[in-house]
C-alpha cells in the first residue's frame, strides 16, 4: 500500500491518516472488473424492451418475427414469464417495487415500464431484435404532472412520520417581527452514476449465481431468494467493484430479468441497462414543491416554522421524498409544523437518491432562512448560530454531538466571511457580478446490523470478510485501516474482501451508514481475534477465524439525535446579460464524526458539494406532458456538472467524535450535498439581487429575472 | 435497382496496445464492444454508449477518441491504445500514478477514460493546441499555460459523477509538471509521459 | 441497429460511385453523429461508405489569403491550424467550443456541416417529428422547446442546427465544395441549408449522392479580429442555447466592415445580414451594436418557453461586438 502521508506504524494507529485506495492500482490500470466485465463461457445477452405508452395494457407481444431473427434465443414477457413472489417484506420491511418484479402483469403504469426481455447470442443481435419487437398497447389517458393542489395528494411517511406539529402556528407568525412565506421547487433528478446497472445470472451446481453491481449483496440475495422462492443459501450475489450507486443500485429489473432468462435457457445471461433505459428503470429523485413559512423575533430567533413538501411517486409503489424532515433536526420554534405529502402519478417509481429529503429540503429551508436574514438585517451565519437547538426540536432527545456552531465559525474564518457587504449586486469582476452565500447541512447518522469474520492466517496476515459494498466511498480501504488498528498490525498485513453475499448479512452501502456499520462489526471481530492471539496460540494452517454480529450491540444504543452536520459557503459569478452562473469557490466544514481516511473522505465530501453545484445549476429531467415520458433522457439532455463547472471546492472538518461508536464514525456519504444548492442559490441572490426559488438556476431563468425586474425581481 | 447483397461482417486486424488481434466483427460492433466483449480488454468502460460521457476514451493513432462511436471495422489499420497499454510492466504511467496518489477518482468507472484523456491532454497542450479556455487563440499569443481552468476545460469531455474533478485536476497538474520537467531536462531520471502511442 | 454493409472508399470518385449503388447507403466520416443516430434507430442505413481515408485531410492557405479545408480534416486539426487561428480566430474558437476533445479528434468538417439537430423529439422514435417522419407532426411546438428556434422556424419544425463551427463559417462566407457522379459542384454556405418550410426533413441543397469534399474560406481581412462566444447550460460539453460569431473592422471609430452570425436560434447557422447593414458605416458604439442586434431580431417568432433567447441573443451580440471594439481600441 502506498501511503500519502508519513508511514506511521500501527502503534499510533492508522485510522485518521491518509491512505490511497487499496484497489487503486486496479482502478487506474483498468484491471478492476465491474459487473458486466466478468467473462463467462456460453454467455447470452439480454436486452430489455420498455413501454412507449404512459398508461394502459399490453395487448400483444409479437414474438414470432423476432424469434426468427439471427441469434435470438428467447423473448420473455408477461405472457410467458415465470410467476414471482412479490408480497414479502424486503428492505426496511417494504414489499419490492413492482418495476423490478418484471413481466408479472399486462398493466403499463408509466413510459419505460419493462414489457419484455429479448435474449440473443450477441449484444448486437439482442439489441436489434429488441428494437424490432412489436408490442401493441391499449392506451389510456395518463397524468404525470405534479401540481401543488393535486386531489390525490396525501400524507405519507416512508422512513419517518408523515407529519409533526406543536404550538400555534398562526399566533407564532402573527407575533413575529419578520415573516417569510415562500414556495420552492426542485425538479426530477437522476442518479446518473457512470456505470450502468449490469447483472449476469447463471445456475452453477444447483446454486443461483448473480454477478451484479449493487449496494448490498446480501440485500439483493434476500430479494432474489424471496422472489424466486429459493432458500437464501441457494443464491449467491457478488458485487466487487461498483461504478457508483447513490441509492439507485438496489433491486432492479435487470437482475430479475437475468435470473428469469438464465433459468429459462439454463445458461449464463447478462442484462445491462442502456443509459436511456436507466432514466426510467433506475429510480430517480422526485420533483418537489415545498412551502416554507418562517417567523422570528427581531433578533432572528424563530417563533414559528412550517415546512410542507409535496413529492410524487408511481402508481405501483409508494416512495416519499421526505424533504420536510430537515427542520425536525435543524431548527426549533414554539410553533413547529412539518409535513411530507405524496401524489401517485403515471410515472416511474422514484427512490433514494443521495441525501433523500435533505438535499431538496435543505434547498428550501436554507433559502428561506437566507430570506429571513436579509429581511431582518441579520448576518446569515449569525442567524443560524442564534437558532441552534439544545435538543432535537421534535424528538426532545439530546444530540450525540452537533458542533454545527464550530463548523460555521471555522468555515466563516477560512472562507473570509467577515466583513461581507450584505448588499446585493455590488461586487463586480468584468462582466461578472459576484456574490457569496451560506447554508447549513445535516444528515442522519446510523448503523445497521452487520456480521464480519476476521481470520488470522498462519503466515501472519489477516483476512477480513464482510459483505460490504465499495461504491466509490473508499470503504474497502477504510475497513482495512479499521481492522489494522483493531488488530494492532500494519495495514499491509490486512486483506479486506467484500461484495460477496457468502460473507454473511451486513448493512448496505446506503444512508451514509455503510462504513460505520461495517467498521463496528470488523472492530468487534478483530478485537476478539487480537485478544485470542495475545494468549500466545499458534495459528493452525486453516487459520483462526472470529465472527462478529453487531445486532445485539446496536440494540443497546441509547436513543439520541445522531447526525452529521456542516456549514456550506459558496462564491458565485453571474453574468446577467447571458444568464451564466459559475461557482468560483466553495468551502464546506463538517462535523461528521471520526474521519477514518482523510484522503478519501475529503474527496467524498467534495463530491457531494459538486452534486450540490450540479443540482443548483444543471440537473433537471424534463417530462413531456403529451407522452408522459422524458425529453432527451441521456447524458446530453440531462446535464450533470462537468469538470469546467467546478471551481475551487474544498472540504474539511472539525473534531467530532461520537462517543457511542466503537470507532467514532458518523458518515460522510451524503452530508456534502446537503445545503450546497442553497448556498449557491443564496450566493446568486447576493450577486444579483434575484432570489431563485426554482432549481436549476438555468440561464433562461437568470435572464428572465434580470430583464423582468432589472435585478430586483425574484425568480 | 436492388442493391447488391453486401456482407454484414468483416475479418479485421486490430492493432491494440502494440498487439495485433485478428477477428471477425459484425459491422455493428463498436470498437468499445470489440474491446470489451471480444478481446477481454474491459478496462475501457461503457458509460453511455452515445459519446456523451467519455468513459470509453482510448487513444487512436495517439489521439484521444471515444470508442463507443468508432466502429470496430473502421478501426482497422489504426493504432489503438487502451488503459491496459499505459503502464510499463509494473511501473505505472505518471498520469496513472498521479491519479492513484492524489485520489483522482472514487468509484473508478470513469477513471480509465479520464487517464487516457489526461495523457492526450498533456500531449495536446505540449503541441500548442489552444482550448475554449484560452483567451487569445492566435498563434502569436503563444501556447497557453496549463492552468487549472485550462485543465478543467480540456478534461470536460470526461464526466465523473462521483464529482472527483478537484483531485482529477490536481493529478493532471502533477503529471503535466513532471512531463514538462522531463522535457526540459533530458538528463533527469524522471520517466517522461509516454509518447501517446504516436 | 440493423445489419449493414461496410466499405472503405479509396478515392473520391469511388466513394461517390459506391454510394450511388445503394440508395440506403450513407457516408461515414468521424461517426460522432451518424453512429449515435444508428444506435437510437433514427438512421438505419443498409451500407456505410467510409470516407475517412480519402485524401481530403489537408488545410491549404490560398494565395489570396483564404483557406481551403478538406472535408475529412478533423475539428481538432482545423482548430489548431496556425492559419485558421491567425486569419479566422473565431473559427478556432467556435470549433473549440463544440463537443469535447475526444469528439473533436473524430469529427470531420464535412460531417459537422451535415450533423442533425439535437431536438429530443427527433431522437425519440415513439414521438411525432416532421424532420424524422415527415407528416407525423412536431412535438416541440406544444412540448419542450426552451432551446428551440426563434428565427426562420415554421409550425412544421422548430429545431435548431447544433453546429458551432458552422456559425463561424457562415460569418466568413464559406463555400462548400462537393463531388457527384456528374462532377464537382459548389454551394455557398448561405445557400447550403434549405429553408424549413413544410419540408424540415430536407435539410441541405446538396444534390442526392453528393460527397462534401471541402470548404473554402474566401479571404476576409476583417476576420483577423473576430470572436465566437457560446452560452450553454453548463460550462462545457453541451450544445449552445445561443452563440455569436462576429468580426469587426473599425477605422476612426467607424465600422468599415462587420460580420455577424448567430447560432442555436434557427435550423441553420444564421447569418445576420440585417445587423451587418446597420453596423456598416456606423459609429462603433453601444447604440449601434444594440440597433444592429434589434434589426436582426425584428424577425423573431419565439415560442412560449424560448422568448428568453431574444434577450440572450441581443445581449450576446452587443457584448461580443463591444469586446471587439474595445480590442480594436487597444
Amino acid at each position: 500500500m502506498t501511503t500519502a502521508t508519513s508511514g506511521r506504524t500501527r502503534l499510533s494507529g492508522v485510522v485518521g491518516t491518509a491512505h490511497t485506495r487499496v484497489e487503486g492500482r486496479d482502478k487506474v490500470t483498468g484491471a478492476a472488473r465491474y459487473a458486466g466485465e466478468i467473462p463467462f463461457a456460453d454467455l447470452a445477452h439480454g436486452w430489455l424492451v420498455l413501454s412507449t405508452v404512459a398508461r394502459g395494457r399490453v395487448r400483444a407481444v409479437e414474438t414470432d418475427p423476432v424469434l426468427a431473427m439471427p441469434g435470438v434465443l428467447a423473448v420473455l414477457h408477461h405472457g410467458n414469464a415465470p410467476r414471482l413472489v412479490t408480497d414479502y417484506a424486503g428492505l426496511m420491511g417494504m414489499t419490492p417495487d413492482p418495476t423490478a418484479a418484471v413481466f408479472q402483469q399486462d398493466r403499463v403504469p408509466h413510459v419505460g415500464w419493462p414489457v419484455a426481455l429479448v435474449v440473443a447470442e450477441t449484444p448486437e443481435q439482442a439489441r436489434e431484435a429488441a428494437e424490432a419487437l412489436v408490442v401493441a398497447y391499449d392506451e389510456e389517458p395518463h397524468d404525470t404532472e405534479l401540481t401543488a393542489d393535486h386531489p390525490d395528494a396525501h400524507p405519507a411517511g416512508g422512513v419517518m412520520p408523515a407529519e409533526t406539529g406543536k404550538g400555534d402556528l398562526a399566533a407564532g407568525l402573527a407575533a413575529s417581527a419578520a415573516v417569510v412565506d415562500a414556495e420552492y421547487t426542485t425538479p426530477e433528478e437522476h442518479h446518473s452514476m457512470m456505470e450502468p446497472h449490469a447483472a449476469t445470472a447463471l445456475w452453477d451446481g444447483g446454486r443461483l449465481e448473480v454477478v451484479d453491481s449493487n449496494q448490498g449483496t446480501t440485500w439483493i440475495q434476500g430479494e432474489l431468494a424471496s422472489m424466486f422462492s429459493l432458500d437464501a443459501s441457494a443464491v449467491r450475489v457478488r458485487s466487487e467493484h461498483i461504478g457508483g450507486g447513490f441509492g439507485s443500485k438496489g433491486l432492479r429489473a435487470h437482475q430479475v430479468a437475468a435470473v428469469m432468462a438464465a433459468t429459462e435457457l439454463q445458461r449464463p445471461v447478462r442484462v445491462v441497462m442502456t443509459r436511456r433505459q436507466m432514466f426510467s428503470l433506475a429510480g430517480y429523485r422526485s420533483p418537489t414543491t415545498q412551502r416554507v413559512r418562517l417567523g422570528s423575533d427581531p433578533d432572528g430567533r424563530l417563533l414559528a416554522l412550517e415546512h410542507r413538501s409535496l413529492s410524487r411517486t408511481s402508481s405501483v409503489y409508494e416512495f416519499v421524498e421526505p424533504s420536510a424532515g430537515v427542520a425536525r433536526v435543524m431548527y426549533d420554534a414554539d410553533a413547529h409544523y412539518t409535513a411530507n405529502h405524496v401524489v401517485p402519478l403515471d410515472v416511474p417509481s422514484p427512490t433514494f437518491m443521495r441525501a433523500p429529503g435533505e438535499a431538496p429540503g435543505s434547498f428550501a429551508i436554507e433559502s428561506a432562512l437566507d430570506e429571513l436574514a436579509e429581511r431582518l438585517g441579520v448576518d446569515p451565519v449569525e442567524l443560524r448560530l442564534r437558532n441552534e437547538p439544545e435538543v432535537g426540536p421534535v424528538s426532545g432527545l439530546p444530540f450525540s454531538t452537533r458542533n454545527l456552531d464550530a463548523c460555521f465559525r471555522e468555515g466563516a474564518r477560512r472562507f473570509g466571511w467577515a466583513g461581507r457587504d450584505p448588499r446585493p449586486g455590488v461586487r463586480r469582476d468584468g462582466r461578472w457580478l459576484l456574490g457569496t452565500g451560506t447554508a447549513a447541512a445535516s444528515f442522519h447518522s446510523g448503523a445497521g446490523p452487520s456480521t464480519a469474520t476476521v481470520t488470522a492466517q498462519a503466515d501472519g496476515t489477516f483476512t477480513v470478510r464482510i459483505s460490504a459494498a465499495d461504491i466509490g466511498t473508499g470503504a474497502r480501504t477504510a475497513l482495512t485501516l479499521v481492522a489494522a488498528d483493531a488488530l494492532e498490525v500494519a495495514p499491509d498485513r490486512v486483506r479486506v474482501r467484500i461484495g460477496d453475499s457468502d460473507f454473511g448479512p451486513a448493512m448496505i452501502a446506503g444512508g451514509s451508514m455503510g462504513t460505520r456499520s461495517w467498521a463496528w462489526a470488523v472492530t468487534e471481530a478483530a478485537g476478539e481475534l487480537r485478544e485470542r492471539l495475545a494468549l500466545g496460540v499458534t495459528v493452525p494452517p486453516e487459520g483462526i477465524t472470529v465472527r462478529s454480529d453487531t445486532t445485539a450491540a446496536l440494540g443497546t444504543l441509547a436513543q439520541k439525535e445522531r447526525h452529521s452536520f456542516g456549514a456550506q459557503f459558496a462564491e458565485v459569478a453571474v453574468d446577467t446579460a447571458t444568464g451564466e452562473v459559475r461557482v468560483r469557490r466553495m468551502l464546506g466544514i463538517f462535523a461528521a464524526g471520526r474521519i477514518v481516511n482523510p484522503l478519501t473522505a475529503r474527496n467524498q465530501l467534495v463530491g457531494g458539494m459538486v452534486w450540490g453545484i450540479s443540482m443548483a445549476l444543471h440537473e433537471e429531467a424534463v417530462r413531456d406532458r403529451t407522452s408522459g415520458g422524458l425529453y432527451a433522457p441521456d447524458l446530453a439532455g440531462y446535464h450533470v456538472a462537468t469538470n469546467a463547472d467546478v471551481g475551487d471546492v474544498q472540504a474539511d472538518w472539525v473534531d467530532d467524535l461520537d462517543p457511542d461508536d466503537p470507532v467514532g464514525i458518523k458518515g460522510v456519504g451524503e452530508i456534502g450535498v446537503v445545503g450546497a444548492a442553497a448556498a449557491v442559490a443564496n450566493a446568486v441572490r447576493h450577486a444579483t439581487g434575484v432570489r431563485h426559488r426554482h432549481l436549476p438556476i438555468r440561464p433562461d431563468r437568470v435572464l428572465s429575472a434580470a430583464s423582468a425586474g432589472g435585478g430586483a425581481a425574484d425568480a | 435497382m436492388a442493391p447488391a447483397p453486401s456482407s454484414t461482417s468483416s475479418a479485421v486486424t486490430l492493432n491494440i496496445n502494440g498487439e495485433k488481434h485478428q477477428l471477425t466483427v459484425d459491422h455493428r460492433t463498436t470498437l468499445l464492444d470489440a474491446l470489451r466483449e471480444r478481446l477481454d480488454l474491459t478496462g475501457t468502460k461503457k458509460g453511455c454508449d452515445q459519446g456523451q460521457c467519455g468513459a470509453c476514451t482510448v487513444l487512436v493513432d495517439g489521439r484521444r477518441a471515444v470508442s463507443c462511436l468508432n466502429l470496430a471495422v473502421a478501426a482497422e489499420g489504426r493504432e489503438i491504445t487502451t488503459i491496459e497499454g499505459m503502464a510499463e510492466g509494473d511501473r505505472l504511467h505518471p498520469v496513472q500514478q498521479a491519479f492513484l496518489d492524489l485520489d483522482g477518482y472514487q468509484c473508478g468507472y470513469c477513471t480509465p477514460g479520464q487517464i487516457c484523456s489526461a495523457i492526450a491532454v498533456i500531449e495536446e497542450h505540449a503541441a500548442g493546441w489552444p482550448s475554449a479556455a484560452t483567451d487569445d487563440v492566435r498563434p502569436e499569443a503563444g501556447p497557453p499555460p496549463l492552468t487549472p481552468d485550462e485543465i478543467r476545460e480540456r478534461m470536460s469531455g470526461n464526466l465523473c459523477r462521483c464529482g472527483a474533478y478537484v483531485s482529477i485536476v490536481q493529478a493532471v497538474t502533477r503529471a503535466a509538471e513532471a512531463h514538462e520537467a522531463a522535457a526540459q531536462n533530458e538528463d533527469a531520471p524522471v520517466e517522461s509521459v509516454k509518447e501517446a502511442a504516436a | 441497429m440493423r445489419e449493414f454493409g461496410y466499405q472503405r472508399a479509396d478515392d473520391v470518385s469511388g466513394a461517390v460511385a459506391l454510394l450511388a449503388a445503394d440508395p440506403d447507403a450513407r457516408f461515414l466520416g468521424g461517426g460522432t453523429n451518424l453512429v449515435d443516430l444508428m444506435k437510437t434507430g433514427v438512421e438505419r442505413p443498409a451500407r456505410l461508405v467510409d470516407v475517412r481515408e480519402l485524401p481530403l485531410d489537408t488545410i491549404e492557405e490560398t494565395a489570396d489569403g483564404g483557406l481551403r479545408v478538406g472535408a475529412t480534416v478533423t475539428n481538432s486539426d482545423l482548430a489548431a491550424h496556425p492559419g485558421v487561428r491567425r486569419r479566422y480566430p473565431a473559427l478556432t474558437q467556435a470549433v473549440l467550443a463544440g463537443a469535447s476533445g475526444q469528439l473533436r479528434n473524430m469529427a470531420t468538417v464535412g460531417g459537422n456541416l451535415l450533423q442533425r439537430t439535437r431536438c429530443g423529439y427527433f431522437t425519440d422514435l415513439s414521438r411525432p417529428c416532421n424532420k424524422r417522419a415527415p407528416g407525423s407532426g412536431c412535438s416541440a411546438v406544444t412540448g419542450e422547446h426552451h432551446n428551440h428556434a426563434i428565427l426562420g422556424a415554421t409550425d412544421h419544425c422548430v429545431a435548431t442546427h447544433p453546429s458551432d463551427m458552422g456559425v463561424a463559417l457562415a460569418a466568413f462566407d464559406a463555400v462548400v465544395g462537393y463531388e457527384t457522379l456528374d462532377g464537382p459542384g459548389e454551394l455557398p454556405l448561405a445557400d447550403f441549408y434549405l429553408p424549413v418550410g413544410d419540408t424540415p426533413h430536407r435539410e441541405t441543397a446538396l444534390p442526392p449522392g453528393a460527397l462534401i469534399t471541402g470548404v473554402t474560406l474566401p479571404p476576409a481581412p476583417v476576420a483577423a479580429r473576430s470572436r465566437y462566444r457560446k452560452v450553454r447550460e453548463r460550462a462545457s460539453y453541451a450544445f449552445a442555447i445561443g452563440s455569436v460569431a462576429a468580426a469587426l473592422d473599425i477605422e476612426d471609430g467607424v465600422v468599415r466592415e462587420a460580420r455577424l452570425a448567430l447560432g442555436a436560434v434557427a435550423s441553420r447557422p444564421w447569418r445576420a445580414h440585417a445587423a451587418e447593414a446597420v453596423l456598416t458605416g456606423a459609429p462603433a458604439d453601444g447604440d449601434t451594436f444594440a440597433a444592429a442586434a434589434d434589426a436582426e431580431l425584428a424577425a423573431v417568432r419565439p415560442l412560449p418557453d424560448n422568448g428568453y433567447k431574444v434577450t440572450l441573443m441581443r445581449n450576446l451580440a452587443v457584448a461580443v461586438l463591444t469586446e471587439l471594439a474595445e480590442e480594436a481600441a487597444r
